[in-house]
């Protein structure tokens, strides 16, 4: 009795959840999306789910398609593996179609006959290609744009073509992303692309003509051929394609053609089993994503919602969540009414972006156009008559404005008063005319692909601890689809962890979890001496070419050792010790201490500079640069300029570069003291130091000021009775005045000073930080400084001392140290198994001497 | 000769048609990369000593087309071995070539073996 009792619980505890069976139809991205969604969701074991494919592999990344030609890697462009529908317990049978919908039934068969029932059925079938009713279509040579089918045989068929001419031919039709997508690919398999197109401008849907034009002809300069305007009457050949005939004796001879000419719905089941269907195609669906038939949902480009097909990627993975939304009970999440068509992509490698209405007539708004064709730019932006609504835009050439315009447009922000400053930037320094990507509210969808919100973004930074972008990626899934918006999702992150009171965190990078400063004491307690010990006692995994320059400057700032020793953990200019210019040439730079040179040493760089002909030019740090020397050369030239008395300028180096003086009063009538022996004395005790990053010096003879010391990281100026020190100055984008550290001392006292200062940067400044930023973050700033510099309130300055006269008595040339090693010599071959130079390397002449030419 | 990026085409281990003496495997720095000159092609060789790997790519940087890849420093990110570009670091993983921060194209990567004292690296023809 009892065990009938709970047998008859058992049984019905089981019948009020009977799992339910969802047949997904096509296994596309969007297919695929819908998978994935209902995988993440805990409702997802109530149901079964059986996808049917009928290509041969599992759902691919159709965005990417034309990377296919670049790595011919099916599996790069995989969604997920197989294994990951068995993993789900999703059913994948690819290879197989559906070819009848029975509604009464709820059944459906395949092409192979075998019958399936379900409770949902999703039509995610997607689209084909457009084959225009053109006379001849049929021919060999004839393809669509499509599959990864459709790629490789266009591959073969580009193969036979180029075993018999060398210079093929194929055309497009259809100018439109997908057309010029397929023209970059063409031209890639080594065909001469002609896209041909029937509107009078490429990208008909979503540029004006002017930007249109634009980008025409950066794509013409690429060498890809536009014929636009043009009616395709009729496709030339016997048998295989030869060329097309516009009509009118206009013809254009081809060797294949690729049709991209638009998509149509692939609707046949839909309309088979009588779904309510669209006038032009497409199966009906409301904003629940269900057709005229409620256990049927069709979502992506076989769906027509609100009257239209939608093409891009975004609005069909909404659609999948929806509709898993409605099949998991969630009925509150349904379809937007608007869906936003904003697009930004790099075509070609050239960026197209438009969002809102992209062009508009004229009582509605206004426009602000800015065109540069020299450099193809265009951009556009619509604003309402009162000027303070965003209404849309179109940008070729630079979208680098794109994710904050968009954003602007989607929340309706109010426009600054010079809106122009939006596309052509402020005038003033460094200003952004729009705030942060803070100032957005938290409803802002800052992941179209995804429709990930800025509220997410933080959230996931600040609620669940996810402190890098790659972290926020992963628990989001934004920046995961096109990419686009991962500039914006940095700031948020950026900018989160600011409200957290973490600045971002100081770790070094992923191998070690220390500050510069924590590692420099790491690196000195335990004596350890080299990169690979370091890492191995410390740190973790392999290195990266963050954390290996940053141990070489520990190591040099606590053995002095030169940059030889562990040459491959150095920045590539410290490796060579010297500086890589545009083309891959060197730059020598000599030390020519507080800028004194003498007619003879100028005689001898002039002649070296000429027999290896070099470019010379006088540096801003009163000293010569000669420029173009192949990596071959350096330990020539080196040698014959140690021969001449010239030692290494460190001008490669995170390293004391120049101290510049003014002539002082050896000549000056003016000045108060030897401004050039001091700039001299001290350039050559500070020689070689290896420091957080480079570091300046300056001397002047009086308070006029002509060496400029006060822009310098340490400057003495003669005043009467002594010299001014001055600290934590430079020049470059963020110029800052060095502050006073002490006046009227005695020259020793001053060089003290600054071997302390100098020597307490070196031990606790973040990497690449300069002497003024470190100061002015230093907390209690140069009251604090002069504390531990002149009263030694840390007690640390005859260790400072120490360590600085230590640099001092160590120093040696790197550059003599190399040329008189074999085994560093051998490091200056551009090819390890052959004499010959890089033929890459490429000279143009000016003004009487040489230059790189230019990048493309 | 101005370098052209379709000089350099990816090839997998079971493609190897030709196996090229590159040289000694002294003349390869530990945990660090040199230059090749096979044919028309320059290839970076790298010894990831630290990994017990060798790593073979395009010397070009795709980014500029300068031929400077090799000079530049390997690491990892996510235990991807990579390498970055000693022109403006931009980063390329040495097992698929593709570009880790950044949307420039792959570079080709080539497979490389060791035998006895002599590096190989692997090419279709």
């Amino acid at each position: 009795m009892l065990y009938t009792y709970l047998y008859v619980i058992l049984l019905s505890s089981l019948k009020s959840k009977p799992m339910k069976t969802i047949i997904v139809v096509g296994n596309g991205m969007v297919g695929y999306k819908f998978c994935e969604k209902l995988a993440a969701r805990k409702e997802s074991e109530n149901f079964k789910v059986i996808v049917f494919g009928e290509e041969p592999r599992a759902a691919y990344d159709r965005v990417h398609l034309s990377e296919f030609f670049g790595n011919r890697d099916a599996k790069a462009l995989e969604l997920a593996p197989m294994d990951w529908y068995a993993e789900n317990k999703i059913e994948l049978i690819v290879n197989e179609r559906i070819t009848d919908i029975h509604r009464k039934t709820k059944t459906v068969t395949t092409g192979s006959d075998k019958t399936y029932t379900y409770d949902y059925l999703v039509l995610a079938t997607g689209s084909s290609p457009f084959v225009p009713p053109i006379n001849g279509v049929e021919k060999e040579g004839v393809f669509v744009y499509r599959t990864i089918e459709d790629l490789e045989a266009m591959l073969d068929y580009a193969e036979k073509i180029k075993s018999k001419k060398t210079k093929g031919r194929a055309a497009i039709l259809g100018g439109g992303l997908l057309g010029l997508e397929a023209g970059k690919a063409v031209m890639d398999m080594g065909l001469e692309p002609h896209v041909v197109e029937y509107a009078p401008k490429l990208m008909p849907r979503q540029l004006d003509s002017r930007s249109s034009n634009v980008l025409q002809l950066t794509l013409e300069n690429m060498g890809i051929n536009v014929h636009s305007g043009k009616a395709t009457n009729r496709i030339l050949g016997n048998g295989a394609i030869t060329g097309m005939d516009f009509g009118e004796d206009d013809t254009l001879e081809v060797d294949m053609l690729v049709i991209s000419a638009g998509i149509r719905p692939r609707d046949e089941l839909g309309r088979t089993c009588n779904l309510e269907m669209g006038v032009r195609g497409g199966i009906v669906v409301n904003d629940r994503m269900q057709t005229s038939d409620p256990s049927i949902f069709a979502i992506g480009e076989v769906a027509l919602y609100n009257q239209m097909i939608y093409g891009l990627v975004a609005p069909g993975y909404e659609m999948a969540e929806v509709a898993v939304n409605q099949i998991v009970e969630s009925y509150e999440v349904i379809m937007r009414a608007e869906i936003d068509m904003s697009t930004k992509l790099k075509l070609i490698g050239v960026d197209v972006a438009s969002f809102g209405i992209p062009y508009m007539p004229a009582d509605k708004g206004l426009s602000i156009i800015y065109e540069n064709k020299t450099k193809g730019l265009y951009k556009r932006i619509n604003v309402s008559h009162d000027g303070k609504t965003l209404l849309g835009g179109i940008m070729v050439g630079d979208a680098a404005d794109y994710s904050i315009l968009h954003q602007m447009y989607l929340n309706n922000i109010p426009l600054p008063d010079n809106a122009e400053e939006l596309i052509v930037g402020a005038r003033g320094e460094g200003g952004s005319a729009f705030g942060s990507a803070m100032d957005l509210p938290d409803t802002a969808v800052i992941c179209s692909c995804e429709a990930v919100t800025k509220g997410a973004v933080c959230c996931s930074v600040i609620d669940d601890g996810n402190e890098t972008v790659k972290a926020v990626a992963k628990a989001t899934k934004a920046t995961t689809g096109c990419g686009g918006c991962k500039p914006m999702v940095a700031d948020l992150v950026k900018e989160s962890l600011k409200t957290l009171g973490k600045t971002v965190k100081e770790n070094i990078c992923e191998h070690f979890d220390y500050s510069r400063q924590e590692l420099f004491d790491i690196v000195k307690l335990r004596g350890i001496e080299d990169y690979d010990q370091l890492l191995d006692e410390v740190g973790k995994g392999h290195g990266c070419e963050v954390c290996k320059p940053l141990a070489a400057s520990i190591f040099a700032s606590i053995y002095n050792e030169t940059a030889n020793r562990q040459e491959t953990i150095q920045d590539s200019n410290d490796r060579y010790l010297a500086n890589i210019q545009r083309n891959g040439t060197y730059s020598v730079v000599p030390r020519v201490a507080g800028g004194e040179i003498s007619p003879k040493q100028l005689m001898a760089m002039g002649r070296i500079a000429k027999k290896y002909d070099l470019y010379t030019k006088i540096t801003g740090g009163q000293r010569i640069d000669m420029f173009g020397a192949k990596l071959h050369e350096l330990p020539l030239i080196w040698e014959e300029l140690i021969a001449e008395g010239f030692e290494t300028g460190q001008a490669y180096g995170k390293s004391l570069r120049t101290v510049k003086s003014c002539v002082g009063s050896t000549w000056c009538r003016y000045g108060m003291d030897e401004s050039v022996s001091f700039a001299i004395e001290i350039e050559n005790r500070y020689k070689g130091i290896r420091s957080p990053h480079k570091f300046k010096g300056g001397v002047s003879g009086c308070i006029r000021e002509c060496a400029e010391a006060r822009g310098k990281d340490f400057g003495f100026i003669a005043v009467e009775g002594g010299w001014n020190v001055y600290v934590g100055g430079n020049g470059g984008a963020n110029p800052r005045h060095a502050e006073l550290l002490a006046e009227k001392v005695d020259k020793k006292t001053a060089i003290t000073y600054v071997d302390r200062f100098m020597m307490f940067y070196i031990k606790t400044a973040p990497p690449l930080t300069r002497t003024a930023a470190w100061l002015e973050k230093l907390e209690g700033g140069i009251t604090y400084l002069k504390n531990v510099v002149i009263n030694d309130s840390l007690g640390i300055a005859k260790e400072l001392d120490a360590d600085m006269q230590k640099f001092v008595d160590t120093y040696k040339c790197e550059w003599k140290e190399a040329v008189e090693t074999p085994e560093i010599r051998e490091r200056y071959t551009h090819f390890i198994n052959s004499d010959e130079t890089d033929d890459n390397i490429e000279f143009v002449s000016l003004r009487e001497q040489k230059m790189p030419k230019e990048w493309a | 000769m101005i370098a052209n990026l379709s000089t350099y085409e990816s090839v997998t281990t079971e493609e190897v048609k030709v196996w090229f003496k590159a040289g000694p495997v002294h003349k390869f720095p530990k945990n660090g990369g040199a230059c090749i000159k096979y044919k028309d092609k320059q290839i970076a060789v790298f010894n990831f000593t630290r990994q017990g790997q060798w790593y073979a790519c395009q010397n070009l940087c795709p980014h500029k087309m300068e031929m400077v890849l090799s000079r530049g420093m390997i690491g990892e990110e996510d235990r991807q071995p990579k390498i970055a570009c000693p022109l403006h670091k931009s980063t390329f993983s040495l097992k698929t070539g593709e570009n880790l921060n950044g949307s420039l194209d792959a570079i080709a990567t080539y497979p490389v073996k060791v035998e006895g004292e002599t590096v190989y690296v692997g090419f279709m023809e």
